[in-house]
């Protein structure tokens, strides 16, 4: 071969190489900080990945917020109108986060089956609904969903 | 009626583009030169045209004509007089007239500043850049105009201006954003002209820098403020989120930052000539890719305002003829400014290329982690969010990698010079940086109790000094060896100043990341706690008025021993039109220390939940980002010898 074929082929194989760790790199460390959202009915029905962190969704059950003395942890339920999942969380809850409004949730689902979260989002201002949550709050309120 | 005005500049702006458009085709056709001088006309009158329409749309907010939707739905009678104005810009229909306005202002400047550059290219330039125009002027018109009105009948009063953006910071950071973004069209413009002629003079690539340089320096003061911003409005302490919103203007100023770079070798070198113009496509193609982000509302965030699949398809459809045109006619043309010259051995141009590299690998791992979840979502996969973690993981190596080369480049040559002279001139900078550091983190752990060993610290501090080392080594070279005339170089300067902007600016994410304390806690008035060596009274709670709000005010006292240092006043505020709440942090600041308080919500009768933060050094943060676009200004107005 040609000595500056030779010499090209090299450069184009490293590249290659380089491009191929990379990308197998990105999609590893992607994967690894992909958190996926569920509904309660997903979790629910065990559609989710186990142990990883992730997000679920739904409307804060009216009367369910329950703190605790002394600490700032908080105890609410979710729903999307056919199941629920128990949230515990220790922060500062958002501003705009109250019972019948939709929020989202970041955590651990533990083996009992509560989500222990390191995150709490509600919505964002008066007209903003998170987008995730569109549907669910729409089939929330043309059920006429309240919570008994 | 003033509406109508608007509505009409709008319109006949349109049909100047058309004519702007086509004078080259015109010309052409021809062989007229009054088709190119008239190119320069139909800029200015563009510019006032749209001009027009801004100070009418302006002008319906100030008369608080509510039978504007637009006004109707951003503005009421309360809103003070300053939020008026800037309300013109407070969401999309206005933003995007901005966006126009400084569009028009741009190529303005281009029609008249163009002495170096031949009328032909000029008016190729023009035409590419009245494309651009005509794209965002139907977007405009058909999709989201701001002068429709309300009819038969008017609200008595209108809603409210987001109250995030009831701010000094909204006024001025979408003005200073828009001038990188759409500055960036200058790049653009000038690449498909030199694809279209086939070759590239180096006065042309020369008379192109500044204006990089200074959509570049807007771009750079745009961000900063924004993550300012971002940290005392939101009120949680946060100064970048790797929000997609951030991220699609991240991606514009990494891609720009290269095109810096990469112009300056062609320009000194006359080669990767190819590159730059791909660079410069690739970097006005972002800043296109961020307007679709953060305007078709595929993204929900304080920047997307509605969710209309009209406006979306619309723009996704412009960014693919716009993307989609310019790498077809750079597959076809590019080729032909391939120079044959190739770099040897260990020169600045090898360094600049690698800098290059890492600036583009950080930008694919951007564009990556930003839209995987919406393929994700449009591909049924799932719906999925990347978190920050993954966007560190990558950052954070890349960072001390472009740090470390940095360095390197400031003590080599554009002429061929050899590795060993290269690192014969680092060794005393790296010993001495290596050195200094450990000593200074270890001096931190020995005398202070508030902060413990940190390896971000030490890599801060390493990849800090061997920066200024570095270029104060060089600076020393320079005197030495009689080359003060380059030191004097506005480049230089500006080069120097950035690149210290840059040392500043990892300086301060470093080391507030590694020394930040945060506690979340319950408070009640009378009570008082420890951190990081402060004690926080929470003396009393006030309920104050504002001309649009009602606030719950904490006042915290901050005790070192039995000394008072300060007092700060945070508010939980709630509009009166709409029901949103805001949390207004109060932040009590020195250069290297900010104290941050906010208030979280009222647990019972007489308990808050609270924030407190003590943050060392984050204000570098935003020195640092304004140092580096004051470099970028300094370097554009460098003389360069005709």
């Amino acid at each position: 071969m040609h000595p500056i074929r030779k010499q090209r082929l090299q450069i184009i194989l490293l590249v290659l190489l380089f491009a191929t760790l990379a990308a197998g790199l990105i999609i590893y460390v992607l994967g690894q900080n992909a958190n996926f959202f569920y509904t309660p009915s997903q979790i629910k029905n065990d559609e989710y990945r186990k142990g990883s962190t992730l997000r679920v969704g739904g409307m804060v059950v009216e009367d369910s917020i329950k703190r605790f003395d002394e600490t700032l942890a908080v105890e609410f339920t979710l729903t999307d109108g056919n199941a629920f999942i128990a949230v515990v969380f220790d922060g500062i809850l958002p501003d705009l986060f109250a019972e019948n409004e939709a929020a989202i949730a970041t955590g651990v689902i533990k083996d009992s089956g509560e989500l222990i979260a390191s995150q709490v989002l509600a919505k964002h201002d008066e007209n903003y609904t998170p987008p995730e949550l569109i549907e669910t709050m729409d089939y929330l309120k043309s059920t006429n969903y309240k919570n008994k | 009626m003033i509406a109508e005005i608007g509505q009409i500049s709008l319109i006949l702006a349109l049909c100047t583009c058309v004519l702007m458009l086509i004078t080259p085709i015109l010309y052409t056709q021809f062989q007229n030169g009054i088709w190119l001088r008239l190119s320069r006309p139909l800029a200015v009158n563009h510019l006032l045209l749209i001009l027009t329409s801004f100070i009418c749309l302006t002008v319906c907010f100030l008369i608080d004509d509510f039978s504007v939707r637009y006004v109707a739905q951003n503005s009421n009678t309360l809103l003070p007089l300053v939020y008026k104005v800037s309300a013109v810009w407070g969401a999309h229909e206005g933003s995007l007239l901005l966006w126009m306005l400084v569009l028009g202002g741009w190529t303005a400047g281009v029609a008249f500043l163009g002495s170096k550059i031949s009328a032909k290219f000029r008016s190729h330039m023009l035409s590419v850049l009245a494309i651009i125009s005509l794209g965002f002027l139907l977007f405009l018109i058909f999709t989201s105009n701001p002068f429709e009105r309300i009819l038969p009948i008017a609200p008595e009063e209108g809603g409210d201006l987001n109250p995030l953006l009831q701010d000094f910071g909204l006024i001025i950071h979408p003005p200073l954003l828009y001038m990188g973004y759409v500055g960036l069209a200058v790049p653009f413009a000038f690449a498909i002209a030199v694809l279209i002629s086939g070759t590239m003079e180096k006065e042309y690539i020369a008379w192109c820098r500044p204006w990089i340089n200074i959509a570049w320096a807007f771009l750079t003061a745009g961000i900063t403020l924004g993550s300012w911003w971002a940290y005392y409005e939101l009120g949680w302490g946060g100064w970048w989120f790797w929000d997609p919103v951030e991220n699609a203007s991240l991606m514009p100023w990494l891609i720009a930052t290269a095109l810096m770079h990469s112009s300056s070798v062609t320009e000194k070198k006359g080669t990767i000539v190819t590159w730059t113009i791909l660079l410069s496509i690739a970097a006005f193609s972002l800043s296109l890719l961020g307007t679709f982000l953060v305007r078709s509302g595929v993204l929900t965030s304080v920047h997307a305002f509605a969710t209309d699949p009209e406006r979306g398809v619309f723009l996704l459809v412009m960014l693919a003829l716009f993307v989609g045109g310019s790498l077809f006619l750079f597959a076809f043309k590019g080729h032909k400014l391939a120079s044959n010259q190739n770099a040897n051995g260990w020169t600045r141009e090898l360094l600049l290329v690698i800098n290059n590299m890492l600036l583009v690998s950080m930008t694919i791992i951007v564009l990556i982690g930003t839209l995987y979840p919406l393929v994700s979502d449009i591909l049924n996969l799932g719906k999925i969010s990347v978190g920050p973690p993954y966007f560190d993981f990558f950052f954070v190596p890349t960072t001390v990698a472009l740090a470390i080369f940095m360095g390197m480049s400031a003590s080599s040559r554009w002429s061929t010079s050899n590795l060993s002279e290269s690192m014969k001139r680092v060794i005393l900078p790296l010993v001495i940086c290596l050195i200094s550091s450990i000593f200074v983190v270890f001096a931190i752990e020995a005398f202070s109790r508030n902060y413990s060993f940190s390896w971000s610290a030490l890599i801060t501090f390493i990849a800090v000094l061997w920066i200024f080392l570095t270029l104060i080594e060089d600076i020393h070279l320079k005197l030495r060896t009689k080359m003060v005339g380059v030191i004097k170089n506005k480049s230089f300067l500006g080069m120097t100043v950035a690149h210290c902007g840059l040392a500043i600016l990892i300086l301060g994410v470093g080391l507030s990341s590694a020394y930040s304390t945060q506690e979340d806690l319950r408070m009640k008035p009378g009570s008082s706690t420890y951190i990081s060596g402060y004690r926080f009274n929470f003396r009393e709670l006030n309920e104050i008025e504002g001309p649009n709000y009602s606030a719950s005010q904490g006042v915290f006292d901050i005790y070192v021993g039995d000394n008072l240092r300060g007092s700060v006043a945070p508010e939980k505020r709630r509009y009166f039109s709409g029901r949103d709440v805001m949390t207004e942090a109060g932040i009590r600041t020195n250069l290297l220390k900010d104290i941050y308080i906010s208030l979280g919500e009222p647990i019972n009768n007489n308990e808050w939940s609270v924030r407190l933060y003590v943050k060392p050094m984050v204000r570098f943060i935003w020195i640092g980002g304004f140092l580096i676009a004051v470099g970028g200004i300094i370097a554009s107005f460098n003389r360069r010898k005709s």
